[in-house]
């Protein structure tokens, strides 16, 4: 595990506390006491399976959902609606290809798409503005191109942008990389890595595969069962602090820079090991690899 | 020059106080038209769009049974009708379905009913074709002060509204997340098409309202890239094909079969599927050769977003 060399800031200055979160949805605790804290200039992989609760605790730092115990301090603040210190990239954001908005024009909404009217003053300023953060995403060769017809790559970069231009000093991403490449989604982590780096921002990242993100993690909130655990890849992801998370016993495979997490015998029934976490398709031979470890 | 001038434009077709109030009404609504419309198609709310129309027929038709202006009939129906759609909610689109159809039966039915008391009862003679399909060489010019200020205000609050409403409609998550009233801003818009397809009923008719929402903006989509742009586009396809319609129909008195002339708002609504057929003709052919072109980097896109 290639983790990067860099000096962690000093805990005091965290830019996002979320102490002791509770959430009830419909009847059901999706989250359960979770806590965990983020720096400026880290890199955080948000960890769980589909439906853990990920999104909920991106709504909740958001403010879009309450919580019935617990609070979350962004740089040291209570969260409201609207908090400009927060960039948020949501899921699942597909632009229509009929739509006459450019990726300039997305990022540009990034910097005042709240206010009303139209934009008449400093239209300059703005114009600058919108172009340097192109550039700091890698977009200015198809900036001026439809956003719909963008490839998702494309299309991450330009709602990373979208984000970024208020100049938030924590970037929210949820599940940024579903439905990209392999060579796409190592280019966005690439990027998130470099902007958490130079321009001090820290950065969530929510995945239900860590594997893309290994090598660029500071750090790491695994959910799993509504419950948190955090701190550095090598802290968490070990069989005691996961089995504690589920509730019972799994076992965390390294195979070729790979992490893979299964479920015992025991816990998953009598038929077959369970895949909890990761994909085995740079296995040679799957089956046998995940079999052997589990019986 | 002029003998072509004069054969394209009829003699005294600029000094008529109809075609005057025709072409100022007509105009301005139509410009309202392709600017709410764009929004309209972007939102995907053509189907809302015709059902303003629709219900519009209802308050034209009732309002020629108490003798006021169809304008205010129009409008009233309409902003009851966006009122209910609100309040179903459009996004749930699929389980209201069928009582948005049965409402709308309904609504169509109520306006048959008052077409009838208006043409037997009240001798109120062409109430059908004018709630239908327009008036717009019969404005009264007492309603066109009405007309613009409507229009003005419409715009306005879409100029207002501009850059939520814009990021709303590229994504209700990214304008929730910036604390856009997402919800506030979608009713705000449907007020605004309920009063522009109001307009568009008076002029070219409540069934063919939708046409001037839907078509000159479907057109601008197909080769302008700027939102902004698009706006202004679809709006001045909006009056081209408004006062080109004026113009054939003024021309057309001497047209064949009726020599009597053909009806304006026909004209306008296949001005407005001419431009579309044009528009989109083009760029299939300029794709065409654009994919030819990047061969290689066309295929990619498609395999990276399937």
């Amino acid at each position: 595990m290639s983790l990067r060399e860099r000096p962690l800031a000093d805990p005091a200055e965290a830019v996002l506390d979320v102490e002791g979160i509770s959430v009830w949805l419909s009847g059901r605790e999706v989250l359960h006491d979770v806590s965990f804290s983020i720096r400026p200039g880290e890199f955080t992989g948000l960890i769980g399976s589909n439906g853990a609760g990920k999104t909920t605790i991106l709504r909740v730092i958001l403010g879009l959902q309450a919580t019935s115990t617990g609070r979350v301090l962004v740089a040291g603040g209570r969260r409201s609606r609207r908090n400009p210190l927060i960039g948020y990239v949501p899921q699942k954001v597909l632009f229509d290809p009929d739509v006459p908005v450019r990726a300039r024009d997305v990022v540009a909404l990034g910097l005042d798409g709240h206010r009303l009217g139209v934009p008449v003053f400093a239209r300059r300023r703005r114009a600058v503005l919108v172009e340097e953060m192109l550039d700091a995403v890698d977009a200015t060769r198809f900036a001026d191109q439809r956003v719909g017809n963008l490839s998702g790559g494309e299309q991450q970069r330009v709602l990373i942008a979208h984000a970024l231009i208020s100049r938030p000093k924590l970037l929210l991403l949820d599940e940024p990389l579903a439905n990209l490449d392999i060579r796409s989604e190592q280019e966005v982590v690439t990027l998130l890595a470099r902007i958490a780096t130079e321009q001090r921002i820290a950065v969530l990242l929510s995945a239900h595969d860590m594997n893309p993100l290994l090598a660029a993690m500071d750090r790491i909130v695994y959910i799993a069962a509504g419950r948190a655990a955090s701190g550095t890849t090598e802290e968490v992801v070990r069989p005691e602090v996961l089995s504690r998370l589920y509730g019972h016993h799994v076992d965390v495979l390294h195979v070729h820079d790979r992490v893979i997490v299964v479920a015992g015998a025991e816990a998953a029934g009598p038929e077959v090991p369970v895949l909890l976490h990761g994909s085995v398709v740079s296995l040679t031979d799957p089956s046998s690899a995940v079999s052997n470890v589990t019986s | 020059m002029s003998g072509v001038w004069s054969w394209l434009v009829e003699p005294g077709f600029f000094s008529t106080p109809t075609v005057q109030v025709a072409a100022l009404a007509g105009g301005v609504v139509a410009f309202t038209s392709g600017v709410v419309g764009l929004f309209t198609v972007m939102r995907r709310q053509s189907f809302a769009g015709e059902a303003l129309g629709d219900v519009g027929a209802t308050g034209g038709s009732g309002a020629f049974l108490v003798s006021i202006n169809p304008l205010w009939g129009f409008l009233g129906a309409a902003l009851v009708a966006a009122g209910f759609i609100e309040a179903t909610g459009t996004r749930r689109a699929k389980s209201q379905d069928l009582a948005t159809g049965i409402v709308l039966g309904t609504a169509l039915g109520i306006a048959a009913l008052f077409l009838y008391f208006d043409t037997t009862h009240s001798s109120t003679t062409g109430a059908s074709i004018t709630v239908l399909f327009g008036s717009l060489f019969v404005i009264d010019t007492s309603i066109v002060p009405a007309i613009v200020g409507l229009s003005a205000a419409v715009l306005g609050a879409v100029l207002l509204l501009y850059r939520p409403l814009l990021l709303a409609t590229l994504s209700p998550d990214l304008a929730q997340a910036r604390g856009i009233r997402v919800r506030l801003v979608g009713a705000a818009y449907l007020v605004a098409m309920a009063v522009s397809v109001s307009l568009a009923a008076l002029t070219i008719g409540a069934v063919l309202a939708t046409a001037l929402l839907i078509g000159p903006p479907a057109t601008a989509l197909q080769f302008v890239k700027r939102p902004g742009l698009a706006a202004l586009v679809a709006g001045g396809i909006g009056v081209l094909a408004t006062w080109l319609g004026i113009l054939l129909a003024y021309d057309s008195y001497y047209w064949p079969p009726v020599e009597h002339g053909w009806p304006v708002s026909f004209l306008i609504v296949a001005l407005v599927f001419v431009f579309y057929l044009l528009a989109s003709g083009l760029t299939v052919a300029r794709r065409r050769r654009g994919v030819a072109r990047h061969d290689g980097p066309a295929l990619q896109v498609t395999g990276e977003q399937a």
